[in-house]
């Protein structure tokens, strides 16, 4: 036996870039976040080599999660091929040695930054979503110490009161993304800025949900197969968008949510947001054999 | 030295509010002292004195929105029970949300400046659990026409109204979901005169139409004159005279009420 045996070679970081007690740290938050759905929990969110409000926080808990076997998709906006998203995961690549995918279904962790994929998620996969403002109250109470008293008693009757505002003033509920949302019937959450499009795919949903604000030091989660149900007048249903009719100029997919692309003669035309999804679509329309999930929207109608 | 307010002989209901032996110090300061007060169903209750006096201390106290160091407070109400001031934060706000109505002297206190006034209305009816946009809507129209707001202004924040306006948006708020008891902080004071009649005039209608139980608190007589049934006259945070209206400014006994008084008249 000699001492090379018995210790390992100088490394300059941690697996997973994050040290041992950061990963601690982060995975008791997250216990705790899944223990009670929707309330935020916070943590001391570290250093990471990117810039606060660039995806820091859900960087940490793909960092605290991954290991060499995990197979990692990031995506930003609905896109894989974003420079933040492929910046992160050539990063979680690099610090953990887990392959990646861009492929939903291949995916055992998926971190992204305001989209939800099409296809919907497994019991087995975990979904990260990078969080610029975990406080669902902060529009009506800026004091936070108030804001979470409110939370404590489930104070929030001025949500709805905004809800009221938007549609006094406008006609309609303008809350585009970032759409309060009720947890278990308990807390309300903000389910980071995703669209009104997405909300519906965390109800009852089999796959895991962290939610994480680097900025903010908060975590919150929606546990698998948990309520979540977007604040509505019981008289005024809630609405996503009128994306159902569109089509993908690309791929021809259709009933998926679209980026709008603006054209010189002031019309414009619709990409799918979910870009492997459309990637998917033209092989298949090309004839090579392609592997769909199952869409959480059938037709612009959610299934 | 303390007073407590006798019933008239006449009243046999059981008072809605008691509060004994009431007191609230700030450091050094005894802002109230030992104030006990009932006030029955349908009754209103003026509360008078110089300011520092502690009457908008002791309203405070009786919104719940301050602890006292000494005192009981209870409502015959059937779903409160014992001492008030021993309430949990929960509690107390869910009873002041239901049964307790409050109009501020400055409108800042008791309005979202920049929300609709319908909007301002509706808060009041969602803390209290209704979620039907229609109903919200209906509820708020009927509490600001009952307050005389001018309804085309229905969704006009309270940040571009007059004060007189903001207060019957305040007093819309106060009464929508019928409150069992009102509470009045100077409602009047800052408004010009004939502002000031009107609502004054608005205060007395609801109150003769849907006997409202009011504490009214103010330096203006004349403003307690015209609503209050029972009077309590306060002096550095102590009861120094209480009684039937007419009683306290005909035949005013304590040397400050009749300087009070006879400075009005």
């Amino acid at each position: 036996m000699s001492l090379s045996t018995l210790t390992k070679d100088w490394e300059p970081m941690s697996y997973g870039f994050l040290d041992a007690s950061a990963k601690r740290e982060i995975r008791r938050k997250m216990l705790k976040a899944v223990a009670v759905p929707g309330c935020q929990m916070p943590y001391a969110s570290r250093e990471v080599p990117m810039a606060r409000g660039w995806g820091t926080g859900g960087l940490q808990v793909s960092l605290t999660l991954i290991n060499p076997k995990t197979t990692v998709k990031v995506i930003d906006q609905g896109a894989d091929d974003s420079v933040n998203a492929a910046s992160i995961r050539r990063f979680l690549s690099r610090v953990s040695g887990a392959p990646t995918t861009l492929d939903t279904l291949d995916a055992d962790l998926i971190q992204s930054r305001h989209r939800i994929p099409e296809e919907k998620l497994r019991e087995d996969q975990v979904l990260v979503l990078q969080v610029p403002n975990p406080e669902p109250l902060r529009p009506v109470q800026p004091n936070m110490s108030i804001a979470r008293q409110m939370h404590a008693d489930a104070d929030y009757g001025r949500m709805w009161l905004q809800l009221y505002e938007q549609i006094v003033r406008s006609g309609r509920v303008m809350q585009g993304a970032s759409y309060p949302s009720m947890v278990n019937g308990r807390h309300v959450m903000t389910p980071s800025p995703i669209p009104r499009w997405d909300v519906p795919k965390l109800h009852m949903a089999k796959h895991l949900t962290i939610l994480s604000a680097g900025r903010e030091k908060r975590i919150h989660a929606v546990p698998p197969y948990t309520r979540v149900e977007p604040l509505v007048f019981d008289d005024v249903p809630y609405k996503v968008e009128e994306h159902g009719d569109l089509t993908c100029f690309r791929s021809g997919a259709k009933g998926f949510f679209m980026n709008e692309i603006p054209q010189d003669d002031g019309s414009s035309t619709y990409e799918i947001s979910d870009s492997e999804y459309g990637v998917k679509t033209i092989k298949q329309a090309e004839g090579t054999e392609t592997a769909f999930g199952e869409s959480w929207y059938q037709d612009g109608e959610m299934s | 030295m303390t007073i407590a307010i006798e019933a008239p002989r006449l009243v046999k209901a059981a008072p809605l509010l008691t509060a004994q032996n009431v007191s609230k110090n700030y450091g050094d300061v005894q802002a109230v002292r030992n104030v006990s007060a009932e006030v029955f169903p349908g009754e209103v209750l003026g509360i008078v004195g110089e300011s520092g006096s502690g009457k908008s201390t002791f309203l405070r106290m009786l919104n719940l929105e301050e602890t006292p160091d000494a005192g009981t407070y209870t409502l015959d109400l059937p779903e409160v029970d014992g001492n008030l001031f021993e309430l949990d934060r929960f509690a107390r706000r869910m009873l002041c949300a239901k049964r307790i109505g409050i109009v501020y002297q400055n409108p800042h206190l008791g309005l979202l400046m920049k929300h609709s006034s319908s909007g301002n209305v509706a808060e009041r009816l969602l803390v209290a659990g209704e979620r039907r946009f229609s109903v919200l809507r209906e509820k708020a129209q009927e509490a600001l026409e009952a307050s005389e707001f001018p309804i085309e202004r229905l969704d006009a924040p309270p940040i571009e109204l007059s004060g007189g306006m903001q207060q019957r948006v305040q007093l819309a708020k106060a009464i929508a979901l019928e409150p069992a008891l009102l509470l009045l902080d100077e409602p009047t004071t800052g408004l010009d005169v004939s502002v000031q009649a009107l609502v004054l005039d608005t205060l007395k209608r609801l109150q003769q139409e849907r006997k409202i139980t009011m504490v009214i608190v103010s330096h203006d007589l004349g403003v307690i004159r015209t609503l209050a049934d029972r009077v309590m006259v306060m002096r550095r945070g102590e009861v120094v005279e209480a009684g039937l209206a007419d009683q306290i400014f005909q035949d005013p006994q304590h040397a400050y009420t009749q300087q009070l008084v006879h400075a009005k008249l």
